[in-house]
């Protein structure tokens, strides 16, 4: 039952092949029995889980459809759930538990999707190898002596591994982008505003995006709708009619334009993944597309762009967090400054200090106008190449991270190592792109991933891309040894 | 410009993170790193180009004045360290 | 040295919407702590700010109502620092591009000419809540209810050269807000707050001298009395060869003297930055023409109505025009009693010192407008005296009804009947007999004085209800003839 994708389900619940309540426990004693190898999840929400299946049952039984009425999710922990603790993968979090929903929580449940748990993290959505958790490293399970990416880690290795058709992940530099590469799934990051970030805790408000991560397109084209759409408490929500994302998936792609961006495949890729790339960019060819050459000649200031807009919003994000209306607290404060300093030191983990410092730092009397300002002038020239771009292509196509997953620990040492694995999926997030990332092949057992970016709200043709993909290719289809 | 350990205890008091002494050396050396990378910034003519806050571009929606929240505080303040008599309770501000 | 003082000053005004800027909580003063704070003011993991229209359009009414320039595209900003009261760990201000630019406000000075004060911009924010420093275990307390309460911060130029000038504004700025109904300037409940800005400089200096910031002033008495002891305290240091040295001061009324604020002084690097989960706010020009329309009649064109349309000074104008609540209450006593002028001096007169008595506001005077303006027909109508006309407000005062029953009740009716008032002059006057024959045998400049004496024994004969002008005239003839 663990093999079934989100469509497959969908279908089975509908005719009644199983119930909710059977799959559920069935997935529930598969998490419990694999998890330990990969600690994907934070917690496991059994009790609820089993309920709400219930009640989807139920709900079936009363006529009710719909692709998501009974089926399996967990939640990244970044996304507030009533009830149940919401850690962000974080100390000053770890006695945190949310009072109220996030809209995206609340959305699925009511579409009748069953919560099995809250996935590992990196702390605060901090990183991209899912090493920096307060609840120790996520392992990818196509090699458990690998990370599987980050943030989204904790998501990305449950579904690689089969503990559940799909997860939520949310995207900042690539944290759904990158994992699902790592791990051999489909991830997609909407246009910035189509999903609602009302309780989801912002690591970057400008920046941040929530979206399905899953082993096929169509089963993120099934989420995604479940997911997406306008939202009255988010100021930065956009109201737009949100598509049928399932609608067009199997459109064609002939004469379908795709811009492969020059300075996508220069040094600092893996060969071997180029290839793999390239390769991908043959299907689609056969499927009736056009390849051109594109530029993005912005693309290499991106990095120093994010790490400067990235920690500054986060730097003030991350002040409510103060020991004193909820989350970690010091022992003993001895005066107010005592208070913020200790709980502060010792709730948050190193990678979020750093990144606190950065944005202090960036944003502090005499400083702003060189990094801040500077930053923001630099992201509008990325945004503006994109535009440019899309003036000539349908979709932009490239390798999702330079190399495969590393090995646990062995960028530690240096920050700016990892820093520089978010290099291809940056872009999108700066200039809020909607951009997917799809299984394209292997190396040395690792999974490879191909991103797709689009022009703002054209999800759709990504999944379409994607599906097509999908039909004259099997490496979404392959599970990790073991899983 | 490299930072010395005493502009990262500056940054490190304003944004209220207590570190560990023996931690400072290492920290001051990520924060260089880092900042070595971002640097690479100011290489790029920015002449004239409008900031970008937001990728889209968009203006703010307005709310109707209406009171649509009702007392929740017992459930709020169950996830607070510290309250008394339906207050927050910190170490004494002294003014 | 002469010294020359100059003053800015910073109102926090909170305008009078229904719920917050940022969420839907109430702005309700007075509640038990915490009751009034959401997920969003208690800056709650995960939460996000919405921006409340009426807060907008509040602030656009300011705006216009000082000829200032509104943003056509406005935007907030964070400004971070720490402090308990304040639980996201920063403020949602406005910084580079606020709401309200540059305007301007004319105040009235003592000897009656107008000065204009320069306001140099008005942005909107949010407000703290409040740190209760009763002894929780020696724990300081926390209630947010009020953090979140849209704030207009009114910044003023440094234009003020006196406390004096700084309360006139301070007042000229609290009637302004409350003639627009966009802040009930409640200032014990701290509705409005007031920053002041003090420094001093030789007379003919140029350059300022170095400022301190008296922070959050809430009465006009106060404010008068902390900027005159912080401008003393700042004379004495230099005449002492001492230097001002910039800082955060706060008011000590017990012991009429300023104390520096060292607890805020570390922390100034507030490190404002554009606030990415809002969106610049767009000002649409119909927008603005819509608030441009409804906006009630402004104190300083009040004042030239009153002197146009009825004739009144421009110290009675001015008076009368201070409050709202005055002006309405002034225009209805005219309208109802027909005089404006007798009107004017009956509000600023009788009911003025009524209502310092008291100690209350107009609106809850115990004379309603209908009331007073009831008797003034009384008046004009001959039906009563000036003087017996303050017999029945007293009685209004103390609720007995109105002026027609007290009258018909207390019998307080004026005497016109000239049989009834010639009779009761001769029994005066045979009464009075012997300075009758005093008053014939004075000459012209002492029976001045005299004639007062049987006007008096008149008026008290007749229990003040004679009619005063035919007294006169009937005592005139008789002691004459």
């Amino acid at each position: 039952m663990h093999q079934l994708t989100l469509a497959e389900i969908a279908r089975g619940l509908a005719d009644k092949s199983f119930s909710s309540e059977e799959l559920t426990g069935a997935l529930l004693s598969r998490i419990k029995q694999l998890d330990p190898q990969i600690n994907s999840f934070i917690s496991i929400t059994e009790a609820q889980a089993l309920q709400q299946a219930r009640a989807a049952d139920a709900r079936r039984a009363n006529g009710e459809t719909g692709a998501l009425l009974g089926a399996p999710i967990a939640h990244k922990d970044l996304f507030c759930t009533q009830g149940v603790r919401t850690s962000c993968g974080s100390k000053m979090l770890d006695s945190f538990t949310a009072p109220y929903d996030a809209t995206v929580v609340a959305k699925l449940a009511e579409a009748g999707m069953v919560t099995l748990g809250k996935t590992n993290m990196d702390e605060f959505a901090m990183g991209s190898a899912n090493e920096s958790s307060h609840y120790g490293a996520v392992k990818n399970p196509w090699n458990l002596e690998h990370v599987p990416g980050g943030s989204s880690g904790g998501s990305a290795a449950a579904v690689a591994a089969r503990l559940l058709p799909v997860a939520t992940g949310t995207d900042t530099g690539g944290s759904i982008r990158q994992p699902a590469a790592l791990t051999n799934l489909t991830g997609l990051k909407p246009t910035y505003g189509r999903v609602s970030r009302w309780g989801m805790i912002a690591y970057a408000s400008s920046l941040d995006q929530g979206g399905p991560m899953a082993r096929t397109a169509e089963d993120c084209a099934l989420l995604l709708q479940g997911m997406a759409g306008f939202d009255a408490k988010d100021s930065t929500s956009v109201d737009e009619s949100v598509p049928d994302y399932s609608a067009n998936l199997n459109a064609s792609l002939q004469g379908l334009r795709i811009g492969l961006p020059k300075e996508y495949f220069g040094a600092g890729l893996d060969p071997r993944i180029a290839e793999l790339v390239q390769a991908s960019v043959k299907e689609l060819e056969k499927l009736g597309a056009v390849v051109k050459e594109i530029s993005l000649p912005n693309m290499q200031h991106a990095i120093p762009a994010y790490y400067v807009i990235a920690p500054a919003e986060a730097s003030s994000n991350l002040s409510r967090f103060d020991g004193v209306r909820f989350g970690y607290r010091c022992e003993a404060p001895k005066d107010l400054t005592d208070l913020y300093k200790r709980s502060r030191g010792e709730g948050f983990g190193a990678e979020v200090q750093r990144r606190i410092m950065v944005g202090t730092y960036a944003l502090s009397a005499g400083y702003y106008d060189a990094y801040y300002v500077k930053a923001q002038q630099i992201r509008r020239l990325i945004k503006n190449d994109f535009m440019a771009a899309f003036e000539q292509v349908d979709v932009i196509l490239g390798p999702t991270t330079p190399n495969p997953a590393w090995k646990l620990g062995s960028k530690n040492a240096d920050p700016v190592a990892a820093y520089l694995e978010d290099v291809y999926t940056i872009t999108a997030n700066l200039a809020g792109l909607p951009g997917l990332s799809m299984p394209a092949g292997f190396v040395d057992g690792l999974p490879v991933g191909v991103q797709l970016l689009a022009p703002y709200f054209q999800e759709g043709r990504l999944l379409n891309v994607a599906h097509r993909y999908q039909q004259v290719t099997d490496w979404h289809t392959r599970a990790p040894k073991g899983f | 410009m490299a930072l010395q350990r005493c502009d990262v205890e500056k940054i490190a008091h304003l944004a209220r993170l207590g570190l560990n002494e023996g931690e400072l050396p290492r920290i001051t050396d990520a924060l260089n790193s880092i900042l070595g990378l971002v640097d690479q910034m100011q290489a790029v003519d920015t002449t004239g180009i409008e900031p970008l806050a937001h990728p889209l571009e968009a203006t703010q929606r307005l709310r109707p004045d209406q009171v649509t929240e009702s007392n929740q505080r017992d459930r709020y303040q169950a996830v607070a360290p510290s309250t008394e008599n339906g207050l927050y309770l910190v170490p004494k501000v002294i003014e | 040295m002469q010294w020359e003082v100059v003053i800015g000053l910073e109102i926090h005004t909170q305008l009078a919407t229904q719920s917050k800027i940022f969420s839907g909580s109430a702005t309700t003063f007075g509640s038990e702590p915490n009751t009034q704070a959401s997920l969003v003011d208690l800056g709650m993991p995960g939460v996000l700010p919405v921006l409340n229209q009426e807060a907008v359009r509040m602030a656009c009414m300011f705006g216009l109502a000082i000829d200032a320039e509104i943003g056509p595209r406005n935007v907030f900003a964070r400004k971070n620092y720490f402090y308990p009261d304040l639980p996201k760990g920063y403020q949602i201000s406005q910084m580079d591009l606020p709401i309200v630019g540059k305007g301007h406000l004319d105040i009235a000075l003592e000897d009656g000419t107008l000065k204009r004060i320069g306001v140099t911009r008005a942005h909107l924010e949010e407000d703290a809540g409040k740190s209760l420093h009763e002894d929780f275990n020696g724990a300081t307390g926390i209630d947010l209810n009020r953090a979140g309460t849209p704030l207009l911060e009114i910044v003023s130029e440094p234009d003020m050269r006196s406390a004096k000038e700084a309360v006139a504004y301070v007042k000229a700025i609290h009637a302004l807000v409350r003639y627009l109904g966009i802040c009930d300037g409640n200032m014990a409940e701290g509705s409005l707050r007031c920053d002041c800005n003090v420094s001093v400089r030789p007379k003919g200096q140029v350059e300022f001298g170095t400022r301190c910031e008296i922070k959050n002033v809430n009465s006009f008495r106060f404010i008068e009395r902390a900027i005159n002891s912080e401008i003393q305290r700042q004379i004495d240091l230099i005449e002492d060869g001492g230097k001002v040295v910039q800082e955060t001061r706060l008011y000590d009324p017990n012991k009429d003297e300023t104390r520096s604020m060292r607890s805020k002084e570390e922390a100034n690097d507030y490190r404002y930055f554009p606030d990415p989960d809002l969106l610049p706010v767009v000002i649409e020009p119909s927008f603005l023409e819509t608030v441009r329309a409804s906006l009630p009649e402004l104190p300083t064109q009040k004042v030239e109505r009153f002197q146009s349309q009825y004739g009144l000074s421009a110290y009675d104008a001015n008076v009368l025009a201070s409050s709202r609540e005055q002006a309405d209450y002034f225009e209805q006593v005219a309208s109802i009693g027909g005089d404006a002028k007798l009107a004017a001096n009956w509000v600023m007169v009788e009911l003025g010192s009524l209502l310092n008595k008291l100690g209350v506001e107009i609106d809850q005077s115990p004379v309603s407008a209908e009331l007073l303006g009831g008797m003034l027909q009384r008046i004009r109508d001959n039906t009563i005296s000036g003087k017996i006309a303050k017999t029945v407000f007293e009685a209004m005062a103390a609720g007995e009804g109105d002026a027609d029953s007290i009258i018909e009740s207390k019998g307080l009716k004026q005497v016109t009947d000239t049989g009834a008032i010639d009779k009761m002059l001769d029994e005066v006057l045979a009464a009075n007999a012997e300075q009758v024959e005093q008053y014939r045998a004075a000459d012209e400049a002492k029976r001045g004085k005299m004639f007062g004496f049987f006007v008096g024994q008149a008026m008290k004969a007749s229990k003040g209800k004679a009619n005063p002008g035919q007294v006169n005239q009937l005592l005139k003839a008789k002691l004459e003839g």
